[in-house]
């Protein structure tokens, strides 16, 4: 069994949506559940975030950012290529309610694991604002869908070239005494994470993380992924990825990501968090 | 044909093993297996029982007494036969059983002098075990199988037998469950595990990877379109020590270091899964079992400058077989035992540097009639590691079961199940690690044999 790569598109500089036949997870797949992929016969198995699923059709889609080996391999791929392996939909699915008003925060390609998030609480009759933050504007990722489910969409750069010059965390800042939130969601790299639950600390606004440790197996079999939440040791693949961000020990969980940062420099070179 | 004199006389055959030396620096098979020559004269030493206790003490009753005179008469291929009527997968058996808690245990030869080597000679005849052919008629019945682990093969086999039509559905991308992520290459080649499967490849189970029931389909998916299921998923759940710093870089559970290195291949050089470099390094493992010996061994043939396992208890208690920790020292492996960790310690990077140990004794036996490990009060010692692999256990993954309310859980998330294998709900069964807990291989082909007549009894009535 195998899974073909039905289409692919370009999104940003290194970074490729890619559209793929899974059945099986298509199906029964939901807002931010994972899958874990191998690229090649020797490969490591990754995890990556479904963005869109049609069960009808019998596939899902993935969006990568090339960071290294595998991913870039990845990005090598096109239609009529195959992953030789493709397991899920793993993880628990996002918690959907109707909150009131969402702050959906998305940084780099975290706003592709957060954009199923949006539409899912939006179908819930929620107001979504999408904030997606970039380093600087070519890498902006999916704000035309965004605003298709966001009432307000902030756009934010590190450089200034779009939208607000500055971060995410800035912007959220300035919502939250400008408009009551109810709720926030906050996917990208750890440092963007830990701000976005800095910043919603005070008021105590519930603040859901999808964390991004190293994955093995993702069914809970290896303990690889386990994070501190909260004092207690939870595995991600199967009790995440999503997490209250204010009980997160981001410490360790940045600390546990940079495990293989010698393998990866001699080896090869590769981040392991492929959706950082 | 030996008298019985001269059979008491004759010493154990030797099992041939790579030497220590040279089997340290690769993932080879360790034990080289009888030649022909060997079997036979080992077979011959067998005092041939009446009576005999081995096979009472089989979990899966093979005619042992049986195979051997078949044996020692040179007649491999009968003896073959013998085997496989009770076992489904003796090459495998052969290799991993506790022989010495079990049927060699109990041989009359070895109250005295040296048991028969029986494990050794299940693994030879394995080999004269004719290939399988598809069932002759079809039942037209569709029976789903979820986990590829030894029960979940057993399970596939019988009812395949049986003219079923059988498909075996696994999480991993790879098939065999602990066979091939947890037990090493150099104990169980996995050339040995794949024949096994290629077997009922031929008889026509259905294989499909990458599918984890619970998370895609669910179980009452699978009873539409499947008349019965057998739930052989395991205990794959690992236990951590819960003690300061297991979140160190440099900490692994045992399934997960044995998962890199077994069912990744990290100790390949163009594997794409990494594994920390411990090359001239301190390793610590935790755990007296075989999955501590298995990542003990596995370091030293990764290079570690050393391997120390720490057990809680003494030597007498090590659940480990006993093959398995000879085979352990001889390639270097210190056993710390009557120790038990503390706390991890871990420089600013979050690396691991040591451990702390708490000295222990032997107290009063618990419920299990094991003496219990009491810590000696103030005794205790920091060692460097850089490597801490903890090895005290499995518990089952509550993945299928969370997300199949319905079905009756005990107290340790194991499922209850009556003496045929069958759960609370109708027309679902379920063996091995699942429902014992972390057990054997054989517990768990048998119970897989045991469930397969039930369903098939459920299929088409006694
Ligand atoms: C390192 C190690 C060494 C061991 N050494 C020995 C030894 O020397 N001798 C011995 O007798 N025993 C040994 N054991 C124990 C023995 O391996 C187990 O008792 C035995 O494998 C249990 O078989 P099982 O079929 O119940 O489960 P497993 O072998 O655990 O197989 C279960 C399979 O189910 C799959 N699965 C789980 N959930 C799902 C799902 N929801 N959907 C689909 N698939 C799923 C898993 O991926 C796995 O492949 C060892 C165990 C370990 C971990
Ligand atoms: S990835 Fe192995 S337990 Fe989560």
């Amino acid at each position: 069994m195998s899974f073909a790569i039905l289409a692919t598109e370009p999104l940003a500089p290194q970074v490729t949506r890619f559209r793929v036949s899974a059945p099986r997870v298509a199906r029964s797949h939901r807002a931010g559940q994972f899958v874990i992929v191998r690229v090649e016969a020797n490969g490591e198995r990754i995890p990556l975030t479904v963005s869109d699923a049609d069960a009808d059709a019998g596939w899902i889609e993935l969006i990568v950012q090339a960071v290294g080996h595998t991913t870039s391999v990845m990005a090598g791929l096109g239609a009529g290529d195959e992953l030789p392996d493709v397991v899920g939909p793993l993880g628990r699915p996002t918690d959907v309610e109707a909150y009131g008003t969402v702050a959906v925060v998305g940084g780099g390609v975290g706003t592709a694991i957060a954009y199923p998030a949006a539409v899912a609480l939006a179908a819930e009759g929620n107001d979504v604002v999408a904030i997606i933050g970039a380093r600087t504007k070519e890498l902006v990722i999916l704000e035309d869908e965004m605003r298709q489910v966001a009432g307000q969409v902030i756009v934010t750069t590190d450089d200034g070239t779009k939208g607000r010059h500055g971060f995410v965390t800035d912007a959220l800042a300035d919502l939250i005494t400008e408009r009551t939130i109810d709720r926030v969601i906050a996917v990208g790299p750890i440092p963007m994470m830990r701000g976005v639950a800095e910043v919603t600390r005070p008021q105590a606004i519930p603040t859901v993380v999808s964390l991004n440790p190293i994955m093995v197996d993702g069914t809970g079999m290896c303990g690889g992924c386990r994070v501190l939440v909260g004092g207690e040791t939870r595995f991600a693949c199967v009790d995440g990825p999503e997490f209250d961000g204010h009980q997160v020990d981001f410490d360790i969980l940045d600390l546990r990501n940079r495990a293989y940062l010698e393998f990866e420099a001699c080896h090869r070179q590769e981040p392991s968090d492929a959706h950082a | 044909m030996p008298t019985r004199k001269e059979r008491l006389a004759m010493s154990r055959t030797a099992m041939p093993t790579r030497p220590a030396d040279e089997r340290r620096n690769d993932f080879e098979e360790v034990a080289l297996g009888f030649d022909a020559g060997a079997v036979v004269t080992e077979a011959s030493r067998c005092l041939l029982c009446r009576r005999p206790p081995c096979v009472d003490e089989c979990p899966v009753g093979v005619q042992i007494v049986d195979l051997i005179e078949h044996v020692a008469e040179g007649r491999f291929a009968e003896a073959a036969e013998i085997v496989a009527a009770d076992n489904s997968l003796p090459s495998i058996c052969g290799r991993v059983c506790p022989q010495e808690r079990q049927c060699e245990g109990a041989c009359v030869m070895g109250r005295k002098r040296d048991p028969i080597a029986i494990g050794a000679i299940e693994r030879f005849v394995a080999d004269y075990i004719p290939p399988a052919a598809p069932a002759a008629e079809t039942t037209g019945h569709k029976v789903a199988i979820v986990g590829s682990g030894p029960a979940g093969l057993a399970c596939a086999g019988d009812l395949a037998r049986a003219g079923h039509d059988v498909t075996v559905f696994e999480a991993l991308h790879e098939l065999g469950g602990v066979l091939v992520y947890g037990i090493p290459e150099f104990r169980l080649p996995k050339s040995v595990v794949a024949d096994e499967i290629g077997r009922l490849e031929a008889q026509g189970v259905a294989f499909e990877t990458d599918v984890v029931i619970g998370a895609s389909d669910s179980l009452d998916d699978l009873l539409v379109t499947h008349d019965a299921v057998f739930i052989g998923v395991g205990a794959g759940l690992p236990r951590f020590l819960n003690v300061p710093g297991e979140h160190l870089i440099g900490v692994f559970s045992a399934n997960e270091f044995l998962t890199r290195l077994n069912l990744m291949k990290a100790y390949e050089p163009d594997s794409e899964t990494p594994i920390i470099d411990i090359g001239g390094l301190p390793v610590a493992v935790f755990g007296g079992g075989n999955t501590a010996m298995d990542a003990a061994r596995s370091a030293v043939r990764l290079g570690a400058g050393s391997v120390t396992v720490f057990y809680r208890r003494s030597d007498e208690e090590l659940p480990a077989r006993r093959e398995e920790i000879e085979h352990a020292k001889e390639e270097g492996v210190v056993f710390e035992l009557l120790t038990s960790p503390l706390e991890l310690r871990g420089n600013d990077e979050g690396k691991l540097t040591s451990v702390v140990l708490q000295r222990m004794e032997l107290g009063e036996p618990d419920e299990s009639g094991r003496r219990s490990p009491v810590p000696l009060e103030g005794d205790t010692f920091e060692t460097d590691v850089s490597l801490a692999i903890v090895a005290i256990g499995n518990a089952p993954n509550p993945l299928l079961t969370n997300a199949s309310p319905d079905l009756e859980v005990g107290r340790r998330g194991t499922l209850v199940v009556d003496d045929g294998g069958a759960t609370n709900k109708t027309g679902v069964y379920a063996g091995g690690d699942i429902v014992t807990g972390g057990a054997t291989v054989i517990l768990a082909m048998g119970a897989g044999r045991r469930a397969a007549a039930a369903i098939n009894e459920y299929l088409v009535g006694a």
